[in-house]
């Protein structure tokens, strides 16, 4: 049974926690996060769940607090955004490095400075080396879908790494869409019930975490840690399958959208794709062959999968909503060309960057990109592999 | 030596009161404690302060200091109250 509702993102992602009911949550607020915490910490003084809500000074201690319950052997989530997530840098690794399941959706806000509280990807891209499983959301329903998904994954034995659900700062998390509820049985089953992994409060078998490695073996732990990331693929689609039984929604590790045989193509994360995909609709219409490709786990980032899905275009262009200021290109449009660097045949490829600080990717953006594709695939020309769009001159 | 495929996930140790194998004395650079065994009042303040396993407690009392693992941080001279403001522990200059 599903309830269909008209909620906003950060709503959707409460009721996912209050379904699931972790044993510990440790959160600070920060804009455009605060609604979803304030939302689950009603819950919990409601007594509608059972969760140990602990309120830090910061959010570096409430990522502290996460991994000392997560060792304890609790089952672990907490929320945040921007200043938030850079906030917690340092204990992020932490986390991904003992290897705890805690689930903490990152509601897409952009870095200081100039403070700005709106959308870009800047924070969950800054963290991406981090060790976290990142997936990403395009809408309210698949940001609800990915954080009941999020503990599955996390809490896998051949994984258990911490999980990051990205959706985009009030695109998402503020605005009212139509979203279906499981009921709360469901999501319980489906979750399941936490099985701790070396529980600190075991105290009959004493363990330590956090050991000194210093040269004798730190390398060998680094190789050790790298490999577990190549299970990740394989445990997120077998958990997307399971989900698909109960809702009916396919998950992957990406979306295509119209790509299989299109000549030119859009690569793009998170709310500013389901844009695209209207204006793709149109010039389909009008007979031009262009598809999206939509990355859902982009960490680990999928490289066989996603180069394979995209050697075929003539043209393709990323379009990200971060710079990598004195890098060459933007985050994602360097996962995206490391990905098909390797095939003979490939696009030509250019990088775009939109959106930041909340700028409103629109209809016309995305003609504008899927115009100058056009242009390039029939000339094998390009004008500049990196701009900025949708800025003033 | 160990290789990557035996590491544990997170590194975690499961083997209790393995850190006795490693002799962090080997670190102690000028300094070591000597205990007056007349002034202790056997409070063991100092096996609760040391930061390692140098301070030996046996039958709840206070015994010998075991420099296997002693780094002469100074931590249990400071805080031993000893008897009438009289310290039982000391930091005495390491002779080589
Ligand atoms: S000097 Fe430091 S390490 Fe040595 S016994 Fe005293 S407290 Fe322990
Ligand atoms: S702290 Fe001083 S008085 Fe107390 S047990 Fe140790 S040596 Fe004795």
């Amino acid at each position: 049974m599903t309830k269909i509702v008209a909620v906003t993102g950060n709503e959707a992602v409460a009721n996912a926690f209050r379904q699931i009911e972790p044993d510990v949550c440790a959160a600070y607020p920060i804009t455009p996060q605060t609604e979803l915490m304030q939302r689950f910490a009603s819950f919990v003084s409601n007594g509608q769940v059972k969760t140990e809500l602990i309120l830090v000074e910061s959010e570096h201690s409430a990522m502290s607090a996460c991994i000392g319950a997560a060792a304890a052997g609790g089952r672990v989530a907490t929320a945040t955004s921007s200043q938030g997530l850079a906030l917690m840098w340092e204990t992020l690794f932490i986390a991904s490095g003992f290897r705890l399941p805690i689930v903490m959706p990152v509601v897409n806000r952009a870095l200081s400075s100039p403070i700005n509280i709106h959308c870009d990807h800047s924070d969950a891209m800054g963290a991406r080396d981090s060790g976290w499983i990142q997936l990403w959301s395009e809408n309210a329903q698949e940001a609800y879908d990915n954080t009941i998904q999020a503990f599955r994954i996390a809490e896998d034995m051949d994984i258990r790494l911490p999980v990051m659900v990205c959706y985009d700062g009030f695109i998402i998390s503020h605005s009212i869409e139509r979203i279906e509820y499981f009921d709360d049985e469901i999501v319980k089953k489906f979750v399941g019930e936490y099985k701790p992994l070396y529980p600190l409060l075991d105290i009959e078998n004493p363990k330590s975490f956090g050991p000194l490695i210093l040269t004798d073996l730190y390398h060998e732990v680094r190789k050790a840690h790298s490999e577990v990331y190549k299970n990740v693929p394989k445990v997120v689609l077998k958990v997307a399958k399971d989900f698909e039984k109960i809702s009916g929604r396919k998950y992957g590790l990406f979306e295509s959208y119209m790509l299989e045989d299109a000549e030119i193509g859009i690569v793009i994360l998170n709310s500013a794709a389901g844009t695209t995909k209207d204006v793709i609709d149109d010039y389909r219409n009008k007979g031009v062959k262009v598809g999206l490709l939509k990355p859902r786990l982009f960490r680990p980032f999928p490289y066989a999968e996603i180069g394979n899905a995209l050697k075929h275009l003539k043209a393709l262009c990323v379009l990200d909503r971060a710079d990598a200021f004195g890098g060459s290109f933007g985050p994602l449009y360097l996962d995206v060309a490391a990905s098909l660097c390797n095939f003979d045949q490939k696009p030509i490829l250019i990088n775009r960057i939109y959106g930041l600080g909340g700028r409103d990717y629109m209809p016309e953006h995305a003609a504008g990109v899927i115009e100058e594709l056009r242009k390039i695939a029939k000339t094998g020309k390009v004008k500049s592999l990196k701009e900025y769009i949708g800025v003033r001159e | 030596m160990m290789g990557w495929k035996e590491i544990p996930p997170g590194m975690v140790i499961l083997e209790p009161g393995s850190a006795l194998k490693v002799k962090t004395g080997s670190w102690r650079a000028a300094y070591r404690p000597r205990w007056i065994e007349e002034n202790c009042i056997q409070c063991l303040l100092c096996w609760l302060y040391c930061p390692d396993n140098s301070v030996k407690v046996k039958d709840g009392k206070r015994e010998d200091f075991d420099f296997d693992y002693c780094k002469g941080c100074g931590i249990c001279a400071l805080e031993c109250p000893g008897k009438k403001g009289n310290k039982a522990i000391v930091m005495e200059e390491e002779v080589k």
